[in-house]
């Protein structure tokens, strides 16, 4: 399964170090963040890990800084700005990519990002942005009083959010193992031209045309 | 690529912001009805875990206990060597080991637990020791105002002003829902203030202390009322518990 190519690599150019850079800092925090939070909230795991406020410290750092890379990237990058434009938008062409059976196949004009990536980037922002609040409620000191009930609520929807979350991220993790040259593209930077003419035709069209 | 005059206005709806706004939305009317949504699911969890073998539905958010300590891991004591000092002005300290507690008179005790963050599972049906009990057997000076516990975990400890600690609900328990209490829950012994919130009933036991007066506990010092009568105190208005 390896991309021998012709002589001259035929791969678009797709995801700056600036924009993998964040893709991949972000997943890492995810990954420090599930792997505390399981054994935080599930009794099995908590007893044989202990460590209580080891985890507990790492969960909280990891939750503070899980909008940073996003952040400093959207200063520092205008192709990760641009990304984040391009997936906040529903064009006609997302709707039709999201109905039809055919999406795989049909070749609409699909600009970088199809609509299930757009519709599924912004339940994932809003979830995390959600979990990020109610952690910051239940971080905050007893000493601070909070209207009765908002901890309690704070929990719940902690937890309800988490598994909102992680089952969104199984789906994601689901589609980058069935699309390897997703997975490239986010690894190297440079996307197979022929996928990208199938999978994502109006943005490789745009690149070819650029050049 | 400049954003101003050369490319043109960003094509399509603004639905991811809509999709976001909706979340936080959601999230804060969550965060909002957080007791009736806590509630809900604790029921649900409960009604399922009846009719789970697995276990699983412990995973369901709301469910029934949540663990914690406030030292580096869970502490244990082997029942086999697990030892329980009464100390502080009494008139002759105790030291008890699992099997002594076991030859003392029993209380059976069911009530619902409540912590002060919410969570509440019902109907725990508790054995042990009155703790009045071991005062009297100690001997504890009249005089004496407070009794403190002392968790074997390094850092805990609470406090009740006497007329408390004397209450019949006031329990030494080594026993819960039929089981003994294990490394989770506190065991091989720990405290039930059945009318107070769930910080008060000190687990991992390892001392209980006459003092002339209260000497504040863990929470306490962090902000938790000192009387923690479940639905009285902490700003809450939960149902009492006994």
């Amino acid at each position: 399964m390896t991309a021998t190519a012709t002589a001259k690599p035929d791969t678009l150019p797709r995801f700056t170090r600036a924009e993998r850079w964040v893709h991949r800092t972000t997943g890492a925090l995810v990954a420090v963040l599930t792997a505390t939070g399981a054994v935080l909230y599930y009794e099995p795991f908590a007893l044989a890990v202990g460590r209580r406020p080891l985890v507990e410290g790492l969960h909280i750092a990891a939750g503070l800084l899980l909008p940073v890379p996003a952040i400093v990237g959207a200063f520092a990058s205008t192709s990760l700005r641009t990304d984040f434009v391009i997936l906040g938008r529903m064009t006609r062409t997302d709707w039709q990519w999201l109905r039809r059976n055919d999406r795989r196949i049909a070749r609409l004009p699909v600009d970088k990002f199809n609509g299930g990536q757009k519709l599924a980037s912004a339940v994932l922002l809003g979830g995390l942005l959600v979990l990020f609040g109610t952690g910051l409620l239940l971080i905050a000191p007893v000493r601070i009083d909070l209207p009765v009930g908002m901890r309690q609520g704070a929990t719940i929807v902690h937890d309800l959010f988490t598994f909102a979350v992680l089952l969104l991220l199984a789906g994601h993790a689901w589609l980058a193992v069935r699309h390897p040259e997703a997975r490239r593209a986010l690894r190297t930077g440079r996307m197979d031209r022929r996928y990208a003419e199938s999978e994502y035709a109006g943005w490789a069209r745009e690149v070819q045309r650029k050049r | 690529m400049s954003n101003e005059s050369t490319s043109p206005a960003p094509a399509g709806a603004p639905v991811g912001r809509r999709v976001v706004l909706g979340l936080l939305g959601l999230g804060a009317a969550g965060v909002a009805a957080g007791p009736s949504l806590s509630n809900f699911f604790g029921r649900l969890a409960g009604a399922l875990s009846a009719h789970d073998p697995t276990g699983l539905s412990a995973l369901i958010p709301g469910a029934g206990w949540r663990y914690y300590t406030v030292t580096s891991g869970f502490p244990y004591k082997p029942p086999a060597t697990y030892r329980l000092t009464v100390t502080g002005n009494v008139s002759r300290e105790l030291t008890l080991t699992t099997d002594d507690l076991k030859g003392r008179p029993r209380t059976r005790l069911t009530a619902d637990f409540q912590c002060v963050t919410g969570w509440r599972v019902p109907n725990v049906r508790w054995e042990g020791v009155r703790l009045s009990e071991l005062l009297d057997e100690a001997g504890a000076d009249s005089d004496q105002h407070a009794v403190q516990f002392v968790s074997y975990d390094g850092a805990y400890t609470e406090s009740l002003t006497m007329d408390e600690a004397r209450r019949s609900d006031v329990l030494v328990v080594d026993t819960l829902d039929g089981k003994p209490i294990g490394r989770a829950h506190g065991g091989p012994v720990r405290m039930l203030i059945a009318p107070m919130y769930g910080y008060k009933s000190c687990k991992w036991l390892s001392e209980i202390r006459v003092t002339p007066k209260v000497i504040p506990g863990y929470w306490e010092r962090l902000g938790y009322d000192q009387d923690a009568w479940v639905g009285r105190s902490n700003g809450r208005d939960d149902a009492p518990t006994t």
